[in-house]
């Protein structure tokens, strides 16, 4: 690795969710730094709490104890408006399910985090076209998002990540809707990503998809079982 | 944020899902258009009432015959035949009433009328030519009842429009033709200019004939059933309200003024009475309206909360990319303006059409006061926003995670 820039940092992670006077620990202590370059791939069982590990990283929820360290800034004690902005500026996420808006064309949903970064219309109509483009979607720009495919769809997402250049790409099971073919080409585009300078960091409970990865974390229970490079690459 | 954006992305975003922007719209179409006719209706029925009455006459006073007593039992008011011709006849010569203007004495009854094909039921009505002054009646083709056909005990007959068209038919020319009353012929020698209004007191569906006719003809009967006078204006009913009551009083031979087996009614005790009734109505409608105000209300408050509610996981999604929790308020809240005010302004405009469509088919005049329609609209543009407001207020105020969570 030629950069040794920290991107993520987590101190000490725990989560606890509470179901009325039931504690239910779904982290307890998670430690790790993910440096500039990095592609990573979180696996686990479900019920491991690589999902909730994933929504603090992409700072959807706040840890309940420890530090996070992200880029530079942590992000305890943000503002509900200053996390917006870290979400809007910093990361880049994939979600399983897509999440694109409905009845809306792939370059609307392309352009939507550059309209709440206030950036100018025409330029975010002109980077939206250069991600799809990246994603292989030019000639699918004016499609609504029902009308795509799941594969599509999720390239979609990808390029909406993308749009502001964000500081890591969070990618929570980007291929477990779809099918294998389709998910083969998500992973060449996160590791041609990858080869370009973007962080990655990807759950999969897919050995075969997490192989894309060079570096593999293994949760079990909310710890962190193992933490290794990946052997095949 | 740029607001003409936000304004025109909301446009967008309302045409997406046509059904669920139609519903709520219909929402509010519905509860502000259904508060506006009722408001409406109930303003235009309460005023043809009022102009119903007054269009009977102005400064009119009616004598009308009092109850029949037999002893200690009191028959019905107006039941009594004690007013006669002579009584009008001395009210109108005496040289101590200087205040009357016209004296009408009339006989009415309904019966049948019938020409050789149709027939109905209406107000016969035994005239003077002082009747057309008194009642304000004016002819539009023909002439009214004369001097000469009360004298003379003649056959003939005016008719009100309604009456005309009821036995001729509509637009034809009734003026020579024969009607029968009571099995007796009659001469149409008249038709009387339309009034308006309808059900209570209607002028239109009237008949007139020579009083003479009408007594000794028809009824065979030689009292009143009241007389009508027309004072000479406004300051002075009072006065002929008194001189006309001690003269029938004489005439009568009745010393004690509580035993008068008559009782003089001005317009004003009629408007008074009526008004009464006319303020029962007003509180109706006012309770009818405002439980119309609250249903429609409920129904904008049921489709904007389940309108914005099932958006939850958009709205999640947009804060995951980075939507500010005043920039997604401000999208609803443009959202909820629009949907109102668009809502609001169709709903005006429908509750405008179906008031002077009924208010024609009921001939009543269309009335629209602007307060009902500001109030209208107020209420519920004031719920569609705050419902619009509150469920995509608490939605931005999640964590992200569970708005996106959110079934």
């Amino acid at each position: 690795m030629k950069s040794t820039k920290t991107i993520i940092q987590a101190k000490h992670l725990v989560k606890i969710y509470k179901i009325d006077a039931l504690e239910t620990a779904a982290l307890s202590d998670v430690s790790f730094t993910i440096t500039q370059g990095e592609f990573v791939a979180i696996m686990g069982p479900s019920g491991s709490g690589k999902s909730t590990l994933m929504h603090i990283l992409g700072c959807l929820d706040q840890p309940t104890f420890g530090e996070y360290i992200l880029d530079g800034k942590s992000v305890e004690k943000l503002t509900d408006d200053e996390l917006a902005d870290i979400r809007n500026q910093k990361i880049g996420f994939v979600f399983q399910a897509y999440n694109l808006l409905p009845r809306t064309t792939a370059l609307q949903n392309v352009m939507l985090p550059g309209r709440y970064a206030n950036i100018p219309k025409l330029k975010r109509l002109e980077t939206a076209k250069k991600f799809l483009k990246m994603v292989g979607l030019s000639d699918r720009m004016f499609h609504t998002s029902n009308q795509l495919s799941g594969g599509q769809q999720q390239r979609v997402a990808i390029a909406r990540a993308l749009s502001l250049n964000p500081a890591i790409l969070l990618a929570d099971e980007p291929t477990g809707n779809i099918a294998s073919v389709q998910a083969e080409e998500i992973m060449e585009i996160f590791k041609k990503l990858n080869k370009s300078g973007h962080t990655i960091v990807m759950i999969t409970h897919e050995l075969d998809i997490a192989q894309n990865a060079k570096r593999i974390i293994h949760l079990k229970d909310g710890k962190i079982l193992d933490d290794k490079l990946n052997g095949k690459k | 944020m740029n607001y003409l954006e936000l304004i025109l992305e909301s446009f967008g975003t309302l045409t997406l899902n046509k059904t669920r922007t139609g519903l709520a719209i219909l929402g509010i179409v519905i509860g502000i258009g259904s508060v506006i006719a009722l408001m409406s209706l109930g303003e235009g029925s309460q005023q043809a009432i009022q102009s119903q009455i007054q269009s009977l006459g102005s400064n009119l006073l009616t004598v009308q015959p009092g109850s029949q007593r037999q002893g200690f039992v009191m028959g019905a008011q107006g039941g009594n035949t004690t007013l006669t011709f002579d009584d009008a006849k001395a009210i109108s010569i005496s040289q101590s009433i200087t205040t009357v203007k016209n004296v009408s004495p009339e006989l009415s009854r309904r019966t049948q009328i019938t020409t050789g094909e149709n027939n109905t039921n209406t107000q016969v009505i035994g005239a003077t030519p002082s009747y057309m002054e008194v009642h304000k009646i004016t002819i539009n083709n023909g002439s009214f009842i004369t001097q000469q056909d009360v004298d003379g005990m003649t056959n003939v007959a005016v008719v009100g429009p309604q009456v005309a068209t009821d036995l001729f038919g509509d637009g034809a020319n009734p003026i020579g033709q024969n009607i029968r009353i009571n099995k007796k012929s009659f001469t149409v020698i008249g038709i009387t200019v339309s009034k308006g209004g309808s059900g209570f007191m209607n002028q239109d569906d009237m008949i007139y004939v020579p009083l003479t006719t009408a007594q000794k003809q028809l009824f065979g009967v030689n009292y009143l059933s009241s007389i009508a006078l027309e004072a000479k204006s406004a300051q002075v009913m009072t006065q002929t309200q008194d001189d006309v009551g001690y003269l029938l009083l004489a005439r009568h031979n009745l010393k004690d003024p509580t035993l008068a087996d008559f009782s003089i009614m001005s317009q004003q005790d009629i408007l008074n009475s009526a008004s009464s009734i006319t303020g029962t109505f007003t509180a109706l409608l006012s309770g009818i309206a405002a439980i119309s105000l609250l249903v429609g209300g409920i129904g904008i408050m049921n489709i904007m909360l389940v309108t914005v509610t099932e958006r939850t996981r958009e709205i999640g999604l947009r804060k995951a990319l980075g939507a500010k929790r005043k920039t997604i308020i401000n999208q609803f809240l443009i959202e909820s303006i629009i949907l109102t005010f668009s809502g609001g302004a169709i709903g005006i405009i429908l509750g405008i059409t179906t008031s002077i469509i009924i208010s024609s088919l009921i001939k009543i005049n269309f009335v629209i006061l602007p307060g009902s329609v500001l109030l209208a609209f107020i209420v519920s543009a004031g719920i569609g926003i705050l419902f619009g407001w509150y469920p995509a207020h608490k939605a931005a105020n999640m964590q992200p995670i569970e708005a996106l969570r959110y079934e």
